[in-house]
């Protein structure tokens, strides 16, 4: 149990405190640790300076993706309980200190340093920080909680638009050396722990039965899947909903970042036999651009969401993200305004999916232990890291054995995606509002704040 | 209990709260933008 100044009962907000002061604390701490997509950065280094290949320099990223995906699932209760001030604290903790590990394991040239420190003290980090701010969120902004949700998971994208250039830049003055990424690293961990502390200072709970001025909560038993009941996260794991949602996420993510992972090769071999070929640069370039639309997807399309209803915009990300498939397998490379439009909108839907998905579980299971059922649905995520890469660069190898060039590398991909796209349409189909008898009890209701003690 | 009308501003506050996080990030998408440009020729 948290004591002090990280309990929850210290993070009750004030009648006068202004909800618009808790998106930049979630802020605060997605855009830090979102630099874990930047972790490329140090790669080239490290292989340098520690004789690492490839795969041994992609371990410490690696471990710390399974590692957000385990303390999302299995620390999602605990943040439920000890509310989203303490979960920050944990967040930052452990992010800065894997950052201080990491700069030991540098200086030390002891790689298994890096790994501890940066995937599995850092993960831990990363998996409590993506899940502190939600549940908060969506109980300062329950007219708006998709696009509450939105700002704080865009904020994890743009974590990586701000480390990459950044990191880049101090291992430009400080030296590809170990005693440069050393202190590359501890500038990161030092920075970092500043940077998340406003969150932590920030953040507040609602009180318990607040709700915006003038707003009464639309209670819907079919027609937009908005339940008036509130479900626990060991009973949300029991429903057909979870499982459907966890189909969703994980086929959506597949979808994008099998396009994502891959990227600057997929441009530069699908044009590369036209007579307007991509080079290196403008395919970082195009890297970057699906960046920028992954990020404003999570913004705009999860803030659509509040408008056109969940279960309808998941229509969009699916059924439209699976027809945009098919442009580009049947297209090929006769137009590069075509792929690039196509990718584009396929990433916007991949990172709306990640944003959406909060505001869809609060929809049918309630805000009681929202934060924690996200957790545990994040697991999906974990799935389609591997998932999505694996299918596209297990095909595109073999195509490539068998003597083919061009967009004939990634058709059979596209295809797999298009079908993985329509499963999960599907389960969006099915998704019906939760049975009652999952409910807690009526006490739980819309502003609890008791958590799992309310069970 | 409703949202109290008489919401205190705290304009210092939200200024520095939003300032401390658009900062890096408008600094990222300026990086970001410059490397779009590449992709079409500029």
């Amino acid at each position: 149990m948290a004591v002090g100044f990280l309990d929850r009962s210290r993070t009750i907000a004030p009648t006068d405190w202004s909800r618009w002061l808790i998106p930049p604390a979630a802020l605060s701490v997605h855009l830090s640790i979102g630099q874990a997509y930047a972790w490329s950065v140090f790669k080239p280094g490290l292989e340098k300076t520690m004789g690492l290949s490839g795969t041994q320099s992609a371990l410490p990223f690696q471990l710390a993706i399974v590692m957000l995906g385990l303390s999302a699932a299995f620390g999602g209760t605990l943040v439920e309980r000890n509310g989203p001030r303490w979960a920050m604290f944990v967040s930052m903790s452990c992010f800065s200190t894997g950052f201080l590990v990491s700069a030991l394991g540098a200086y030390t040239s002891q790689y298994w340093l890096v790994v501890l420190g940066y995937g599995f003290i850092g993960g831990i980090g990363l998996g409590i920080g993506y899940i502190s701010p939600v549940s908060t969120l969506i109980k300062w902004f329950p007219d708006r909680p998709g696009m509450a949700t939105g700002i704080a998971i865009m904020g994890f994208g743009g974590g990586a638009l701000i480390a990459s250039p950044w990191s880049s830049q101090m291992l430009t003055s400080f030296g590809v050396t170990p005693h440069g990424i050393g202190a590359a690293f501890l500038v990161h961990g030092l920075v970092y722990a500043v940077f998340m502390s406003l969150g932590i200072v920030l953040v507040r709970v609602p009180a318990d039965g607040w709700k915006p001025a003038g707003w009464e909560p639309k209670l819907d038993h079919g027609k937009v899947l908005i339940s008036a009941g509130n479900v626990s996260a060991s009973n949300a794991i029991k429903t057909p909903q979870f499982w459907c949602l966890w189909v969703i996420l994980c086929f959506n993510v597949t979808a994008g970042i099998g396009i994502l992972e891959k990227a600057s090769p997929m441009i530069t071999d699908f044009f590369k036999e036209t007579s307007t070929p991509v080079l290196a640069a403008s395919a970082a370039g195009f890297v970057a651009l699906l960046s920028l639309m992954n990020m404003l997807g999570r913004f705009i399309w999860s803030s659509t969401s509040d408008l056109i209803g969940r279960k309808n915009i998941y229509r969009v990300y699916l059924g439209v993200g699976a027809l945009l498939y098919l442009v580009i397998a049947l297209s090929t490379n006769s137009s590069k305004v075509v792929f690039i439009l196509a990718a584009m909108f396929i990433l916007s839907f991949y990172g709306g999916g990640f944003a959406t998905i909060p505001a869809y579980l609060k929809d049918l299971f309630g805000t009681y232990q929202v934060g924690a059922i996200h957790g545990r649905l994040l697991t999906a995520w974990s799935v389609a890291g591997v998932l999505g890469p694996l299918i596209v660069n297990r095909i595109a190898d073999s195509e490539k054995a068998a003597g083919k060039v061009g967009p004939d590398l990634y058709t059979m991909s596209f295809y797999i995606m298009i079908g993985l796209l329509v499963v999960g349409f599907i389960a969006n189909e099915l998704v019906r509002p939760v049975n009652p008898k999952f409910h807690e009890p009526a006490q739980g209701a819309v502003g609890a704040t008791a958590g799992s003690e309310a069970k | 209990m409703s949202e109290q009308p008489q919401v205190r501003s705290r304009t210092g506050l939200m200024a520095l709260a939003w300032l401390w996080v658009a900062l890096p990030f408008a600094y990222g998408v300026y990086e970001l933008v410059r490397k779009v440009v590449q992709l079409f020729g500029g």
